[in-house]
């Protein structure tokens, strides 16, 4: 106890630039521990790498993703187009560099969306407790009760195919898993004496939810997030797949699986090298959550 | 203490009740989104605006929403869940025909998932943090990635259309269709009953690769999981004992350990079955497989409203159930849950 409490009054101290340089450390640490491990090193690396591409796009994209070329249609992958070209003549590698940003906009909105839903509704359930648990438990367990890709199909079905709707759905079916992880935490320590203290001090519920509470949930939370960052990837692009998410001629991955899906049989590039993106980020977000978890969260190791 | 079984029973009583009543309001408001105007559905775009507000009022759309509700649930009630737009015939028939195409291979994929991925995550627990333990995990993991439908896709091209050996698209090659009579639904079973093998071995054929991917999506939860519950019986002392004794370290893991977790792994695979319906609906798109993924997917594609409300209000109920039944099995088996 008097650890969690030693770490509270580190939180708290008054001078904000050596909170900044112990916060910095701490990332350090986390990232060197990242790295120690093969896979989440992995995972660590492909996902820095989908950022930087998502930045710089523009620059390290040989062709441009949308134009169409009908003298160069269903090229097979040469030195020309490293990926091959599709049914219209674009080439493959540049329409997957360009859909880093697709992915990473998606998953940049929702865990904006999750992230703070879930920890907002998951720790007001745990610290109030009382009916307004009970309802708030009751809903989460309603959306528990779909698997996401059903749940989301049927949100984009009730709001309109596209992108904006896809993720929208996407956020709407991904918070209560948060929202549990969050309420459980908050119950664990609702109790514990540095709450108590505060309380006696006269803090009002909201400043110890924000203040004592939720920094305690984030670790998990963060690691939580990252792991169904490999779901929301997968969904979103079964979305597109389905015609619900992402529109051509939008190089939104799953997307440009659907399209190929028609010359697939003589021309397995139009569908390996998409495809094999979705793999690659959805596994190193898989691997980066496990990495995270044991870099933050040492009581689940 | 029989007071108190009656009172924890009403309690589960009421939060399954509630959560029912919670899975009917959301489905009611996904139905009530849908940008479809059900009047317009029924009658037709060249209708007259007699005809439509005669079928308005006896649908009921021109009432508030809350008594459109209350009109909901007592059409369910009476087993009532509406009349597709797309087929004409009431959803719940549409539905009870393209299940059993499902099940047999949401079936086959937990064989094979459960079949393989216990195997494997006893292995892991018991070569815990040696390199076998890794590939394991890396391998189930890459399972657990893969966008389905990409495998389902590059499944199609190499073991069908560039080494044939297996069926393409579908549950039969078009020549055996409609060769035996439709009797289950269940192709393999109706095939053994008409006694045509030609029939069950084309069957197998088709079933063999989207259920072996489907299997292999749910490998890596399987084999965590019996990973996590191995470990926790591998630490125990009764494990040191029945070493010192001397049994074999084969005995010990099969007979005493894993002889624990077998519960706790039945219920496991019983939501790891449910989950698979998620990856159904994009495996059977690729594979043509005339099932219930495939039947959600082409409603929602058309804003059939009434079939999918009935689907989303099926798997919740599928998925309630599911959870409702590990929890029941878990008690029946285990004592020490009491």
């Amino acid at each position: 106890m008097t650890v969690s409490f030693l770490s509270m009054q580190d939180v708290a101290m008054p001078n904000p630039r050596s909170h900044r340089n112990s916060a910095f450390h701490r990332l350090l640490a986390v990232i060197r521990e990242l790295l120690g491990n093969p896979s989440s090193g992995f995972g660590f690396i492909v996902i820095s790498i989908l950022l930087l591409t998502a930045l710089v796009a523009p620059l390290i994209a040989p062709y441009d993703p949308n134009v169409i070329d009908l003298g160069q249609t269903l090229q097979a992958p040469s030195a020309q187009h490293w990926f091959g070209t599709d049914e219209l003549g674009r080439d493959i590698l540049s329409r997957i560099i360009y859909g880093t940003r697709i992915s990473l906009t998606i998953i940049t909105i929702v865990s904006v969306i999750v992230g703070p839903v879930g920890l907002v509704v998951g720790t007001t359930a745990g610290y109030f407790g009382g009916w307004y648990d009970t309802i708030m438990m009751r809903i989460t367990d309603i959306f528990l009760s779909f698997p996401s890709l059903i749940l989301s199909l049927a949100f984009v079905a009730a709001l309109g195919a596209g992108l904006e709707n896809a993720i929208i759905a996407i956020g709407l079916t991904a918070w209560p898993p948060i929202a549990r992880l969050a309420r459980a935490e908050t119950l664990t320590f609702r109790g514990a004496d540095y709450i108590s203290a505060s309380r006696m001090q006269g803090a009002s519920p909201l400043r110890i939810i924000v203040k004592s509470i939720m920094p305690m949930c984030l670790p998990s939370v963060l690691v939580r997030i990252t792991l169904s960052m490999a779901t929301v990837i997968l969904t979103a692009a079964g979305l597109g797949f389905l015609g619900l998410g992402a529109q051509p001629p939008l190089p939104e991955w799953g997307a440009m699986i659907a399209t190929g899906r028609r010359y697939m049989l003589d021309n397995w590039w139009l569908v390996a090298f998409p495809g094999g993106a979705i793999l690659l980020v959805s596994l190193a977000f898989n691997l980066l959550g496990d990495g995270l978890r044991d870099a933050l969260d040492p009581k689940q190791r | 203490m029989g007071n108190e079984r009656l009172s924890a029973f009403t309690r589960q009583a009421g939060t399954i009740l509630a959560t029912l009543v919670g899975l009917l309001i959301l489905t009611f408001c996904i139905g009530r989104l849908m940008p479809v105007d059900p009047v317009r559905a029924i009658v037709g775009e060249e209708a007259d605006q007699a005809t439509y507000e005669m079928v308005a009022e006896r649908i009921g759309a021109n009432l508030p929403l809350y008594q459109q509700f209350i009109r909901y649930m007592n059409d369910l009630l009476h087993g009532d869940f509406g009349i597709s737009i797309r087929t004409g015939q009431p959803v719940i028939n549409d539905i009870l025909h393209v299940m059993p195409a499902t099940i047999e291979l949401a079936t086959f994929a937990i064989l094979f998932g459960a079949g393989i991925g216990i195997p494997l995550g006893i292995l892991a627990a018991v070569r815990r943090n040696r390199p076998v333990d890794h590939v394991i995990r890396f391998v189930t993991l890459i399972g657990h990635s893969m966008p389905i439908f990409w495998t389902g896709m590059i499944g199609l091209i190499v073991f069908y259309a560039v080494l044939d050996l297996v069926g393409g698209g579908g549950r039969l090659s078009d020549y055996y269709i409609g060769l035996v009579p439709e009797t289950t639904g269940f192709l393999l079973i109706d095939a053994v009953l008409a006694g045509d093998w030609e029939v069950f071995w084309d069957a197998v054929n088709h079933l063999l690769l989207p259920a072996s991917i489907l299997g292999y999506s749910s490998m890596a939860y399987i084999t965590r999981m019996t990973r996590s519950f191995m470990l926790d019986q591998l630490n125990q002392e009764y494990i040191i004992t029945a070493r010192v004794k001397g049994l074999s370290k084969g005995r010990t893991v099969w007979h005493h350990a894993f002889a624990n977790i077998r519960v706790q792994l039945v219920t496991i695979v019983a939501l790891a079955y449910g989950s698979l319906l998620e990856g159904a609906v994009l495996i059977e798109t690729v594979f043509s497989w005339p099932g219930f993924g495939q039947y959600i997917t082409n409603n929602m594609l058309i804003g059939d409203m009434n079939a999918v409300m009935t689907c989303v209000l099926l798997v919740g109920i599928i998925f309630i159930a599911l959870n409702l039944l590990s929890d029941a099995l878990y008690k029946i088996f285990d004592p020490r849950t009491r």
